[in-house]
């Protein structure tokens, strides 16, 4: 059994968590802060049921901390099937919000199944790439790992929650760590690369700018090594100029008019800030208004007036910036920085498998929502709607992401034993 | 090792990307993001300050005045041809200013008439409910109470782009003072307006205070201006100038306030206000013969004719090239070189002292005079200089300094001026002769000429002339002396002799009865231009007086144009204003009614409708 040796815990992870839950806290209070309020823990307000969530996630520490680890290992595959039971019984019992059917009502208390998703997917995927039979260099093997991420993509896609499935591609990362050959991320980025290519040039002259650059490659290649054959750099050209033909299709059948709308708006192709730009152009209105250090405190005049919409779940990063300045949103930043490239470093150092790739996952999605909701409260990226961890409002992101910290943190404090 | 620390890499790439993207939204200076859509700000005007005469007449005040404003959301289907005919505006025009603001916002409120009055306001509050999505807003604008001294007091008006671009405080349809008075203590009569801020939210509407109030700023009172002018005064002497050009200048030597300053033909504050504006004004601008716009006391620059003998008299006994009691013969005027002569209306043969020299403004004593000041000195320059700086003490050929933002300089020639018109040296007194008698280069304004009396009616010294006695209740600090650089004791004999001018020379027909009047005529040779020929004109008529002589209290400087003898116009004129101002009671009316009836307008018509045609008739 584990005796409490606070030394053996990650602090400074601790503490950037706390700091990041803090100031998420706070935000949240200002985003929806109107003069009729009476007290911050009157559960009826939004900070006082985030706050709720935050003494739930609490408990959990408790009974995380305590538990001992190949508990974890042993309930992966039981929490996988059951988060996929919870997805598939939404369609039938789930409660419909903002368009989707993501929720079950129990109570005073509503729980977004896809949250608990993320979590077994993270431990299922690393129970299975553990296995020591597993090879990455097999199709089989690639074939079920596929199907392990597919199954929840799919699920959360047909809700319809088409940017919480997104998420899911976060896993590629520790199954590229895990020896997934990395051609395959490269073949991945150069197809997105051809097809953003071809959204924002056009097909003809993304056709003769690919040429282009094969021809340098080739060249390029052709002075180290003679024997090379043109035949190759002929194929894959062809393939990619047929990728980028067949982009306005992809475009224009598999994705809905708003989605074309953000991407159109991100690439600048669009410019409406009042329709469908409304959100992002008030973002950064708000951002921008901080300046160096912000407006302060409940002074944010566009979080009062309520211009951004949706500013306390996913678009907290504009209150942040707006009555917190650059410092503040550098600070939120690099604590995100600060707690991703810890927790893979310090993942690296296990011995164990499983904890290992877990600890890959956690990080990884973490990354997934940090770079998704930040770029696209800043306009760099289209809007998506999913949350800040640890800060936006929302009580099963909040618990599901506490969870997740705190299975990482009892993972790492037995990061010497093979238990 | 690449697939180790791939994420790592990632993460730390996209936070400097966010860093940078952060960076240039809120740290540089993008003017579209900048702007705060959702704080209202509302400027408070203080009410603009209120004028006085210095006998605390109320001459200038605010009066409501109303605009109709329209906020095109709230409307509801109306009966515009009605509406129209309530409002008294053409159907058309209507239409079209409803859908210009619609055009401009939906929401926001746009005027459709301006400067409406009191009395249609009246009117109209009765009817306006009935149409939704239209109201009246009380707007404040100038009162000019008296239709008198409006060349001093001046006019407000709209704000231009340029007055906007030059300081950093006015904002579109703001009024700022445009002359006069109102222009010179703008930064007094308008105050400082206040700020109130209010928080909007995304539908445009105002949700109560930004910051609890505490970025507001109270706006600062305007203060009121007590002018020197006595509008009494002002009034009477507009009067007397009635239909005929040129310029009155009143100062109390003591002080330098300036009572009364008249130019004529003058606008009327008035005009500037009301719908009317724009065609007053344009009308006022194209009068290029009356010259309305033009302040003859402080703008126009003529000879100031036989006045300046006075100083040239002073300049004498400073110089002590003449007494007392130096006489010269004159022979109907004198050869000062050879073939050249200058007439003078004395008879032959008579022989004047100073004091009959002044009264009978011989022009062969103050040429005599004149010459030896010059010949003095070495050489003509040197004498020219020394007789400029003594002219130069009076204050000509200077703005003066007085608190209105209209003036000219005038002109005082010097050596350098004649040098290089005829050569170093190569001219003397004689060749600048005509300056002894007021003709030939000098030029001064009226203000000017009535401010060289003021320095003799003092006996040396004068006061900057200005037009503001007192801003609220605190008096302008006393004004410093200037000195002039004639002494003292030179002056008594010199007033004698303009004492003589009305008692017993040029100028007997401005006596008054009881008052020793002290003066000096000027009948001022002037040509014009007429398709390229130099024509002669009548001459200006010319006076400057001041009185009681030993203890002076008025000093009056009267031109009109065109007037022929001094004695014709301008010494009555000036010596009514004196009567008027001293004992407050005009005896000599049919005095008065000869000056307030008399019209020169055939004699201004006359080059603008004969070719050729007399004068000095």
């Amino acid at each position: 059994m584990n005796s409490l040796n606070i030394l053996k815990y990650d602090l400074i992870s601790i503490l950037s968590y706390c700091l990041l839950v803090t100031f998420g806290i706070i935000n949240i209070y200002s985003s929806s802060f109107n003069e009729s309020f009476t007290s911050i823990f009157d559960s009826s307000t939004i900070v006082g049921k985030q706050i709720i969530f935050l003494i739930a996630s609490s408990v959990t520490f408790i009974i995380i901390i305590f538990t001992k680890t190949n508990f974890f290992d042993r309930i992966a595959l039981l929490l996988y099937f059951g988060s996929i039971l919870l997805l598939l019984s939404l369609f039938l019992f789930g409660v419909e919000r903002g368009g989707a059917k993501s929720w079950y009502l129990i109570g005073p208390i509503s729980f977004q199944p896809t949250e608990l998703a993320k979590l077994s997917t993270a431990l299922f995927l690393a129970k299975f790439l553990s296995i020591i039979q597993t090879d990455l260099n097999k199709t089989r093997d690639i074939f079920i790992v596929s199907i392990i991420i597919l199954i929840p993509i799919i699920l959360i896609t047909l809700q319809p929650d088409p940017g919480s499935a997104l998420v899911f591609l976060a896993f590629i990362f520790p199954i590229l760590r895990e020896g997934l050959d990395l051609r395959f991320f490269y073949f991945g980025l150069i197809i997105v690369s051809t097809l953003i290519l071809t959204l924002i040039l056009g097909i003809t002259k993304s056709v003769i700018t690919l040429s282009i650059l094969f021809l340098i490659l080739y060249i390029h290649n052709r002075r180290k090594n003679f024997k090379i054959s043109i035949l190759r750099y002929l194929l894959s050209l062809i393939i990619l100029i047929g990728i980028s033909f067949s982009t306005n299709y992809l475009f224009e059948n598999i994705l809905e008019q708003r989605h074309r709308d953000r991407i159109n708006l991100v690439i600048g192709k669009e410019v409406d800030d009042r329709g469908i730009g409304y959100n992002t152009n008030q973002s950064k209105i708000a951002i921008s208004n901080g300046g160096l250090f912000g407006a302060g405190f409940l002074q944010g005049t566009q979080t009062k007036g309520n211009f951004v919409p949706r500013q306390h779940t996913d678009y907290i990063f504009s209150t942040i910036g707006e009555e917190w300045g650059f410092m503040g949103s550098v600070i939120t930043i690099l604590l995100f920085m600060l707690l991703i490239t810890r927790i893979s470093l310090r993942a690296e150092r296990q011995v164990n498998h499983f904890k290992r790739i877990y600890c890959y996952c956690f990080a990884s999605l973490l990354f997934f929502h940090f770079f998704i909701n930040i770029g696209m409260s800043i306009g760099l990226i289209p809007s998506i709607g999913i949350p800040l961890p640890f800060i936006s409002y929302g009580g099963s992101s909040l618990l599901i992401f506490s969870v997740m910290f705190f299975i990482y943190l009892n993972f790492d404090s037995s990061r010497l034993k093979e238990d | 090792m690449l697939k180790k620390y791939i994420l790592i890499w990632i993460t730390i790439i996209c936070s400097t990307i966010f860093i940078l993207k952060l960076a240039s939204l809120q740290l540089s200076n993008n003017s579209y993001f900048n702007s705060d859509f959702a704080i209202q700000e509302i400027s408070i005007y203080p009410e603009r300050g209120l004028i006085f005469d210095r006998n605390g007449q109320l001459l200038v005040a605010n009066q409501p005045m109303y605009d109709l404003i329209i906020i095109p959301e709230n409307t509801l289907e109306f009966d515009t041809l009605q509406f129209s005919k309530l409002i008294g505006i053409e159907m058309n025009e209507l239409k079209k200013k409803i859908s210009n603001s619609i055009n401009y916002s939906r929401k926001i409120p746009s005027v459709i008439k301006t400067q409406i009055s009191k009395q249609e306001n009246a009117f109209l509050q009765e009817k306006i409910w009935l149409y939704d999505g239209f109201y009246l807003r009380k707007n404040s604008v100038r009162d000019y109470i008296k239709p008198f001294a409006s060349n001093v007091i001046g006019y407000t008006g709209e704000v231009s782009q340029s007055e906007i671009d030059s300081e950093n405080y006015y904002e579109n349809g703001e009024m700022i003072g445009k002359q006069g008075i109102e222009k010179y203590y703008e930064n007094e009569l308008r105050g400082i307006k206040g700020k109130k801020y209010f928080q909007k939210d995304r539908f445009n509407r105002v949700i109560g205070p930004y910051n609890n109030s505490e970025e507001d700023i109270d706006p600062t009172k305007a203060k009121n201006i007590t002018l020197t002018i006595d509008i009494e005064l002002q009034k009477y002497a507009e009067s007397l100038l009635t239909n005929k050009k040129g310029g009155v200048v009143v100062i109390e030597p003591s002080s330098g306030e300036i009572l009364s300053l008249v130019s004529a033909p003058t606008y009327q504050s008035i005009q500037f206000i009301g719908q009317n504006r724009t065609t007053n004004f344009q009308k006022l601008l194209n009068d290029s013969i009356n010259k309305p716009l033009f302040d003859r006391s402080l703008q126009a620059q003529y000879s100031p004719g036989s006045p300046l003998k006075i100083l040239n008299a002073l300049i004498g006994l400073q110089e002590n090239v003449i007494n007392e009691n130096t006489t010269f013969t004159c022979n109907s005027g004198h050869y000062y070189a050879k073939n050249a002569f200058m007439g003078c209306h004395n008879q032959f043969g008579t022989i004047s002292d100073l004091r009959k020299g002044i009264y009978n403004s011989c022009n062969t004593y103050f040429a005599k005079t004149y010459k030896m000041i010059l010949d003095k000195y070495e050489t003509p320059s040197e004498g020219l200089d020394k007789w400029a700086n003594h002219i130069k003490s009076f204050g000509l050929g200077d703005y003066l300094g007085y608190d209105l933002f209209i003036g000219k300089k005038g002109f005082i020639p010097e050596s350098d001026y004649y040098n290089n018109f005829y050569g170093d040296n190569r001219w003397g007194s004689s060749t600048t002769i005509s300056n002894s008698i007021g003709q030939g280069e000098i030029l001064t304004t009226p203000i000017q000429m009535a401010n060289f009396a003021s320095a003799i009616a003092n006996r040396g010294f004068y006061i900057k002339p200005h037009f503001v006695k007192k801003i609220n209740n605190e008096s302008l600090s006393k004004k410093e002396r200037i000195s002039t650089t004639i002494d003292k004791e030179n002056f008594e004999i010199v007033i004698d002799g303009m004492v003589d001018v009305v008692n017993k020379g040029t100028a007997r027909i401005a006596k008054i009865n009881g008052i020793n009047v002290a003066g000096k005529t000027g009948t001022v040779e002037n040509f014009i231009l007429i398709e390229g020929e130099k024509k002669q004109l009548t001459d200006h008529s010319t006076f400057i007086a001041f009185a009681p002589a030993e203890d002076p209290e008025i000093v009056v400087s009267v031109f009109i144009e065109n007037g022929y003898w001094g004695s014709r116009w301008a010494a009555p004129i000036a010596s009514l204003i004196i009567e008027k101002y001293l004992t407050d009671n005009i005896e000599r009316k049919w005095l008065e009614n000869r000056m307030v009836n008399g019209s020169l307008q055939s004699e201004y018509e006359k080059p603008y409708k004969f070719k050729n045609f007399s004068i000095n008739e």
